[in-house]
């Protein structure tokens, strides 16, 4: 049952007859136009060298709350991490399986206990997890953004539910811009885009009540963004 | 929702109340001030905002064009990943499918994020008619869902209310605590909430933008609660209005950031994401069934507009509410539409008849902020023009025209001119018998202002002396 699909869409046809007016210029060209994102150049810019988008990414996460380390092996990324674990006396860090997330959880301490969500979990678990380990599809540098999808970041509610959600990306994976994380997503996904992707910028926050910022409304009240060589 | 009273009434009653309510004002004009600094440094972060308005403009005229391609290209790309699309032409079919899709599967409980398209068909009030417990999880919404208040802008649903009221309401609806730190209070509702996300098995969400390359819907947020309304329970249902169309999914990448810089002065909202069809083979979780409902509800009607079709390629971000001079002063709540500000002034009298709703268009300065405010530029001022003159045209008032005839008549003969200009003054003097009574022709002008006295002598004699006495 598709509802009134047929009288809908006549609708629509039929109020499309007369063409309407812009009242925008169609002129506006740009310089070095891009197949997938003709409008570009008039985003923010964004430097050419990966240091410039390293630098860029931690102002703007400095910007979002964000806490972004960049480590210089995996080692410095876990010993961050068992860091974190010890002063906010984690008990149960929730993880899914990955080339980084499985050698960051080799290099951990027996005392944390693990919970890796591959295989399915109960939701009351995954909510009572001190911290929720993802890898992701890219930083963006031009936002300070995390790009997760179902595929790359242990499905929907890995990366949202626990307090704390932690990161570990490899600096190839950063990209200048949304327009390159989505042509990113295009090449990785031709054949079929994963049923959930997100752009994640900073912890969850809120602006409701008489708009002064609170950090960790309904998602993590902290985001750790660990970037290893 | 059937009243007696005419809503132009309701709204002069209700602005007239609003207006003068100045503490309520001063809390507004607060918010607003820090959405102004913040708007104005994430907009100059953009090589060129003006380039990028175009582009937008251009992004959203493609789709709303060639809307009928769109959607079928949406319907096909979703349905082929398991997605279910119905097609809504009133809100009675929209409300009837999802309360239908909640018997059959047997739903105990609903968890919502922010929709403004459920309160256009009242999706709430209909659920709960029929036994269903909804819980509004945006933080704004749940609290004017405890107020049983609509929300009061479609962006920011409670700014008007101070932290003192939401302690209030809280510790009288949930037993909290007292306090005065916004923190402490979104946190309670933190807690509060994530019970209802683990326990739905039907999440309810609307959607910014439909894909139709894709065929994905995409979700802006700040809180985490759409996130956790889809991912959690079995059954996903998104209401959409048909105009929410974009092409391309690298559409986005222009469109993300403009909408955050537009609707909060953010350079990218906390959350946007894209859902592409229900969980698929190989994915760890998500909700079973994806249902989006795409709703018509008279948008046809503004589409069939050429004038006025662009209104449809609002993104809602709310810019235009924000630097409203009528919204700062009247708020929310006096439009008495779902859609406030100027675009809802713009829009209503399309989705809920012109002769009803046309006093809106009158609610306006027509001083253009909201044109200039708008990322997908909007005519949004001249659209109230518009519907000025839609309105007269189509019911014509006989006294209006009668003025105007009398008007013409007086204009096309001088001698008569003159005559109205020596007699102006003396009529004037009768003018104070009715003043301030309700049989005061010009009552509503000399309500709040004072009517200018008639100058003994008309500009033209004044000249004329002059040249006489220079010579």
């Amino acid at each position: 049952m598709s509802g009134d699909r047929e009288q809908l869409l006549a609708r629509v046809t039929e109020a499309l007859r007369v063409p309407a007016p812009r009242h925008h210029e169609v002129s506006a060209q740009p310089r070095k136009p891009s197949v997938t994102a003709p409008f570009r150049e008039w985003l923010p810019p964004v430097g050419d060298s990966i240091d410039a988008q390293i630098d860029l990414f931690a102002k703007q996460s400095d910007i979002l709350k964000t806490e972004f380390c960049v480590c210089a092996s995996l080692a410095v990324a876990a010993e961050h991490l068992s860091r974190l674990a010890q002063e906010h006396d984690w008990k149960r860090l929730a993880l899914h399986r990955g080339e980084l997330t499985d050698a960051i959880a080799l290099k951990l301490s027996p005392a944390l206990q693990l919970l890796p969500v591959d295989a399915g979990y109960e939701k009351d678990d995954l909510e009572t997890a001190d911290a929720g380990l993802t890898e992701c599809e890219s930083l963006v540098a031009q936002t300070g953004s995390v790009c997760v999808t179902s595929l790359s970041s242990g499905g929907r509610a890995l990366s949202v539910l626990p307090p704390h959600h932690l990161v570990i990306a490899r600096r190839g994976q950063l990209l200048p811009d949304l327009a390159a994380a989505y042509e990113d997503l295009a090449i990785k996904y031709a054949s079929g885009y994963p049923s959930f992707i997100s752009l994640i910028s900073g912890p969850s926050r809120t602006g409701d009540i008489e708009r002064i910022l609170v950090l960790g409304a309904h998602g993590p009240k902290k985001l750790t963004v660990l970037l290893v060589p | 929702m059937i009243s007696e009273v005419q809503p132009s009434d309701l709204f002069n009653t209700d602005a007239d109340r609003t207006t003068a309510d100045q503490s309520r004002r001063a809390a507004v004009r607060k918010a607003l001030g820090n959405y102004k600094n913040a708007r104005g440094k994430s907009e100059s972060a953009f090589a060129s905002w003006s380039h990028a308005r175009d582009a937008a403009a251009t992004i959203k005229y493609e789709g709303v064009n060639h809307l009928d391609k769109y959607l079928r290209e949406f319907e096909e790309k979703f349905t082929a990943r398991g997605g279910k699309v119905f097609w809504a032409s009133t809100s009675a079919q929209a409300r009837e499918y999802v309360i239908n899709l909640a018997r059959e599967r047997s739903v105990k409980s609903i968890v919502k994020s922010k929709a403004m398209t459920s309160e256009e068909i009242h999706l709430n009030e209909a659920l709960e008619k029929e036994g269903y417990g909804v819980v509004e999880s945006d933080l704004g919404e749940f609290i004017q869902q405890l107020l049983h208040e609509p929300p009061y802008h479609f962006v920011f649903p409670c700014m008007h209310l101070k932290r003192e009221e939401i302690s209030s309401l809280f510790e009288r609806e949930l037993g909290s605590p007292k306090t005065d730190s916004p923190e402490e209070l979104t946190m309670i509702a933190r807690r509060f909430m994530r019970r209802h996300y683990i326990a739905a098995d039907m999440g309810i969400s609307g959607a910014n933008f439909i894909v139709a390359e894709t065929g994905m819907i995409s979700i802006t947020e700040n809180e985490g609660n759409a996130r956790l309304t889809t991912a959690l329970p079995k059954i996903h249902v998104a209401l959409i209005g048909i105009e929410k169309i974009v092409p391309k999914l690298a559409d986005l990448a222009l469109l993300l950031p403009m909408l955050a810089t537009a609707g909060t002065g953010q350079h990218l909202t906390c959350y946007n994401s894209m859902y592409g069809g229900p969980r698929q083979p190989g994915e760890i979780d998500g909700p079973e069934e994806f249902h989006v409902v795409l709703l018509d509800n008279h948008r046809t009607r503004l589409l069939a507009d050429p004038e006025q079709r662009d209104a449809l390629h609002c993104i809602r971000c709310g810019a235009c509410l924000n630097v409203c001079p009528i919204f700062k002063n009247i708020g929310g709540h006096a439009y008495g539409t779902t859609y406030q500000g100027p675009i809802g002034s713009v829009i209503t009298p399309h989705l809920r008849g012109l002769q009803d709703w046309k006093h809106l268009s009158g609610a306006s300065s027509l001083c253009g902020a909201c044109t200039e405010a708008c990322p997908v530029k909007i005519d949004i001022h001249h659209h109230l023009l518009h519907n000025r003159r839609n309105a007269a045209e189509e019911r014509k008032i006989w006294w209006e025209r009668l003025i105007w005839f009398g008007y013409v008549e007086l204009m096309k003969r001088p001698w008569a001119f003159k005559l109205a200009l020596r007699l102006a003054p003396l009529g004037q003097r009768f003018h104070s018998l009715v003043l301030g009574t309700p049989f005061d022709p010009v009552g509503r002008w000399t309500k709040t202002r004072d009517f200018p006295e008639a100058s003994p002598q008309s500009f033209h004699d004044y000249w004329q002396n002059r040249k006489a006495e220079a010579q």
